[in-house]
């Protein structure tokens, strides 16, 4: 992914559990002071529209409630260039159905900005399944212990490293297609 | 999301329908429509609370704490219950805050009426009236509506970024004022942004007017804040369209909540009978407070001086986006660096309220302190469970009104009526279920 502009976009509310996930990764790698990155976080979903504004390579890291395993990695594709269109609306026709932890979520924010125009050439949505999104609650030892790996993913998506072979699986929770997964 | 079963014909029909979860209003909650032959016989709204547990996770802790604690109740609305948290330990703690802090308490409002209301008409409820599912196929349609719609919630999250610190849970505010006043430059950089919000709001007005709106008067009883500083937005003194008022410290007296089997969350009664909070009740007991161009961008818009069409919500909220925009100006404009960001304040035993004008309307908070300024007890009165039973009326209303409707589009119109209130049923439930049931 070099020679792009490119962003990593941490979602998600610090002060709830898990949530605090993308807002964590997001700061750890703020503190690698990449040179030509840019970093953001915000808990508001919405605000990606803005965001990823001029950026051609968007990564977002946000909590997720599938159901599957607390702390277990998830990365699909769902930038414009994708030639099957991505999840255009998601699980939800108004962003609220998928899997995400926020009233109208990533997805359905995805599915808004391909619809204005706005949405980068690739995005790329590594998600972290949640445990816990109490309110106030400290992030779960589970999801903790998967903050490193998140880390490893996105810094494998921005260097431009594919994937190693057998790392990956399919996902068969969050996405049809364009999926993959890693355990936590 | 839309499951019918086939109906029989004949004098007695059957049907049941039923909707995974209410689209386009923040949380989830529940509604359940029976109607037996032609006659809606009863409606309910189900919202399951989590049941009161910011309350009770709020007794022990410290006369600090509300403001921040309070406001992760709601990501939409945290000024609304940081203010009212503030106003309420503060007048435990006889503690008067300065002009400029209620002036920058003020400004951080407007920041979140702006962001709540914008997100609200453009990417919740315009879809309705345009004939849309959802924001996402009306932007394909409408994109520059849908552009307007973001840029006036990027305006205001900017605003409460800017003076809250941060957009979704503010940091900055404490009880008796704020940790740091943002400095006159900090405001002057914003500005361009909010006299954009102010062109936009008044543009939404004027698009909001224009929707066809089905005909439906209510007879509300209404409650709203009423303040000698403007528009009541921060503060203010509880007032009702029947004439009566009281002092907010009077609130648990006059405003009783009680538990309804159907449901988890508190039904609020004023005085033992159903009224309603919110724009629609701000605009009618407020509306001479209004600036002249709000006043004049209503009028053109077609609204009086006082609106019960639940359907016309839209416009009154737009009205009010522009109001926010208007005063977040004038507030900037008027602003001098200098002032203390914040009163001394001292712990003391008792009990105090504070209310708010959240954007869903009136939220009242109580608190006692013990000695050590410690919580012994909390209270918390959201707009959305004040507005429970008159949401419920509506929903019986509008589903007699278009009961000729097929199951499809009488859910859709019970749905719509339901977000004519911009229900933030994250403050008061989880998970809705929608059902209409006809015998």
């Amino acid at each position: 992914m070099t020679g792009h502009t490119t962003i990593v976009i941490g979602v998600g509310n610090p002060d709830r559990g898990d949530d605090a996930v993308g807002p964590e990764v997001a700061a750890r790698l703020a503190a690698m002071d990449l040179p030509g990155l840019m970093i953001r976080s915000g808990a508001d979903p919405l605000d990606l529209v803005h965001l990823w504004d001029g950026a051609d390579v968007a990564v977002v890291v946000d909590a997720v409630l599938s159901g599957a395993e607390p702390g277990r990695i998830t990365v699909h594709e769902v930038g414009a260039r994708r030639p099957d269109g991505g999840p255009a609306d998601g699980s939800s026709p108004d962003g609220r159905r998928g899997p995400g932890t926020h009233a109208f979520g990533v997805l359905g924010v995805v599915a808004l900005a391909r619809a204005l125009g706005r949405l980068p050439a690739r995005v790329v949505l590594v998600g972290v399944e949640a445990s816990t999104v109490a309110i106030g609650a400290p992030l779960s030892p589970e999801v903790s212990r998967a903050v490193p790996g998140a880390l490893q993913v996105v810094l494998e998506l921005i260097t431009g490293a594919d994937y190693p072979a057998g790392r990956w699986q399919t996902a068969s929770t969050l996405l049809p297609s364009g999926s993959r997964t890693k355990a936590p | 999301m839309t499951h019918g079963t086939p109906t029989t014909p004949g004098t007695s029909r059957t049907s049941r329908l039923s909707v995974g979860m209410l689209a386009r209003v923040e949380g989830e909650g529940g509604m359940h429509v029976e109607i037996h032959d032609g006659q809606v016989t009863s409606v309910a709204l189900n919202i399951f609370e989590p049941p009161r547990f910011f309350e009770a996770f709020l007794r022990g802790r410290a006369w600090t704490e509300p403001p921040d604690i309070t406001a992760r109740i709601c990501g939409i609305c945290p000024v609304a219950y940081q203010t009212a948290s503030c106003s309420a330990i503060e007048s435990i703690c006889g503690a008067q805050v300065s002009e400029p802090i209620r002036l920058m308490r003020r400004l951080l409002y407007c920041g979140e009426w702006i962001e709540s209301h914008a997100l609200h008409i453009y990417l919740l409820h315009a879809p309705d009236f345009l004939g849309y599912e959802s924001a996402i196929e009306m932007a394909a349609d409408h994109r520059a509506v849908v552009e307007r719609g973001l840029r006036l919630k990027k305006a205001g999250n900017q605003l409460m970024t800017t003076v809250g610190g941060r957009a979704v849970h503010p940091v900055n505010v404490k009880v008796g004022g704020f940790y740091r006043m943002p400095t006159r430059a900090e405001l002057d950089a914003i500005r361009p942004q909010l006299e954009r919000a102010l062109e936009d709001a008044l543009e939404t007005v004027r698009l909001v007017g224009g929707f066809d709106v089905p005909d439906l008067e209510q007879p509300y009883t209404y409650l709203a804040l009423r303040s000698p500083h403007g528009y009541a937005i921060e503060s203010g003194v509880p007032v009702t369209s029947t004439g009566t008022t009281f002092a907010v410290a009077d609130f648990p007296r006059r405003i009783r909540e009680d538990h309804v089997a159907r449901s988890n969350a508190l039904h609020a009664r004023l005085d033992g009978t159903t009224y309603a909070v919110g724009p629609l009740a701000r605009y009618s007991l407020n509306h001479d407070q209004l600036s002249p161009a709000c006043r004049q961008a209503a009028r053109e818009a077609g609204l009086g001086t006082t609106c019960r069409n639940p359907f016309r919500s839209i416009v009154v909220r737009s009205v009010e986006l522009a109001y926010a925009a208007e005063e977040a100006l004038r507030i900037i404009d008027d602003w001098q660096d200098g002032a203390a960001p914040a009163v001394p304040v001292q712990p003391r035993a008792g009990q105090g309220c504070g209310a708010s004008e959240a954007p869903r309307g009136t939220i009242f908070h109580r608190y006692v302190l013990d000695s050590d300024g410690l919580i012994t007890d909390a209270q918390i009165v959201p707009p959305t469970s004040q507005n429970q039973l008159s949401i419920e009326s509506d929903l019986a209303a509008v589903a007699q009104a278009w009961v000729d409707l097929d199951d499809e589009q009488l859910t859709w119109r019970c749905e719509q009526a339901i977000r004519n209130y911009d229900p933030c049923i994250s403050c008061a439930t989880h998970f809705l279920d929608l059902r209409v049931t006809r015998s």
